[in-house]
């Protein structure tokens, strides 16, 4: 299955209470606030970097560019996708929870 | 694919409309169907035709009336939460005794079962919220 | 050749969950989330509610909402039952973190681990958050 997360970590437990439900074959697609995790060098790096070892992790370039952050800032192993890219993922995963 | 979207954000305040509406293009673009688009909370105000934001700004209602028009997508707004917000078609504005309505065109009310009926019809169904 | 996305046959129960993670009252999402829960109920197919993080506190024991001049909606989650809505799941972590256990909740719930919670979402077909 899909999770999407859509609020900083600096701001929201969101990302943590997704990775702490998403199995080991789940992906995960940051949008919105939630882009600001993908981010190399932040104080979340290292969990993000944790959640690769057992998830595929995508952003959302758009929401990425539009906060003024580049797809070469972001971490190494994180795809950036853009719309169509969303909506591929929600065509390969049944289902999606939106960590709200 | 068939898609259903659920929009719990009102429009401006938060990007979860935005974020709905630039995916269901996409999906539209990449052949699918949107069947519905369900609003529900305060994303009943996307359904108002009434917001007037800056000409250099996205009217969002408009936007969402605009794509329904083009691809046939069901808007519906939900009867409990619009009641609650003020967001009234003509039906509803005689039946509470309202001097107007406000609904935005291509959108419609009805009550959340159009949201399980969606859940249920769709492949898949997408939550945009806060 | 039929899509993956095809298999499923018309008329198929499907599963419906529910996921409240926040607290009541602060935002109108617990009380509008119980709302389609009780329509949902009407359509037949199979629900689920998973309570976890702030969600817990949703149904806490001993809710008054007399000084605040909101309507206290809690009794509702005990009515749940009449609808046939019968699981009602909430995370044993997000209890203990809030300092909360089965004693304070005032309908009867199973408490799971967040490993058990990850993965009855994991079997869900329609995944609902509020």
């Amino acid at each position: 299955m899909l999770h999407t997360v859509n609020k900083s970590p600096f701001e929201r437990n969101t990302l943590n209470a997704c990775l702490g439900h998403a199995l080991p074959d789940s992906a995960v697609l940051l949008i919105e606030d939630g882009v600001l995790a993908a981010v190399q060098g932040t104080a979340h790096e290292t969990e993000m970097r944790k959640a690769l070892e057992q998830h595929s992790v995508s952003v959302l370039g758009p929401d990425l560019s539009a906060r003024g952050l580049s797809p070469e800032q972001v971490i190494p192993g994180i795809n950036v996708v853009d719309y169509a890219g969303f909506v591929e993922l929600t065509e390969n995963h049944d289902k999606v929870q939106a960590w709200l | 694919m068939k898609y259903a979207i659920l929009v719990n954000e009102g429009p401006y305040q938060h990007q979860a409309s935005d974020t709905a509406y630039q995916f269901c293009k996409a999906a539209i673009e990449r052949g699918h169907e949107v069947f519905r688009a369900f609003f529900y909370h305060d994303g009943v105000h996307n359904g108002s035709r009434f917001p007037v934001p800056p000409q250099d700004d996205r009217n969002i209602p408009v936007q969402w009336s605009e794509l329904a028009a083009a691809h046939d997508i069901d808007l519906v707004v939900c009867i409990a939460a619009a009641q609650r917000r003020g967001i009234l078609d003509e039906g509803e504005a005689q039946r509470q005794g309202k001097d107007g309505d406000n609904i935005a065109p291509g959108f419609r009310i009805s009550g959340l079962g159009q949201l399980i009926e969606a859940g249920i019809q769709c492949d898949r169904l997408l939550v945009f919220g806060d | 050749m039929s899509e993956p996305w095809e298999e499923e046959g018309p008329g198929e129960i499907r599963k419906f969950m529910y996921v409240n993670r926040k607290a009541p009252y602060g935002t109108i999402y617990a009380l509008e989330s119980l709302e389609v829960v009780l329509i949902a109920a009407a359509f037949e197919q199979d629900v689920s509610m998973v309570f976890m993080d702030d969600g817990v506190f949703q149904i806490k024991k001993g809710q008054d909402t007399g000084q605040i001049g909101m309507k206290n909606f809690s009794p509702t989650y005990r009515a749940l039952e009449g609808y046939d809505v019968e699981k009602l799941y909430v995370e044993a972590e997000s209890l203990s973190e809030r300092g909360l256990s089965e004693d304070d909740l005032l309908v009867p719930v199973e408490v799971m681990s967040r490993d058990a919670i990850a993965r009855l979402m994991d079997e869900q077909d329609v995944i609902l958050s509020f």
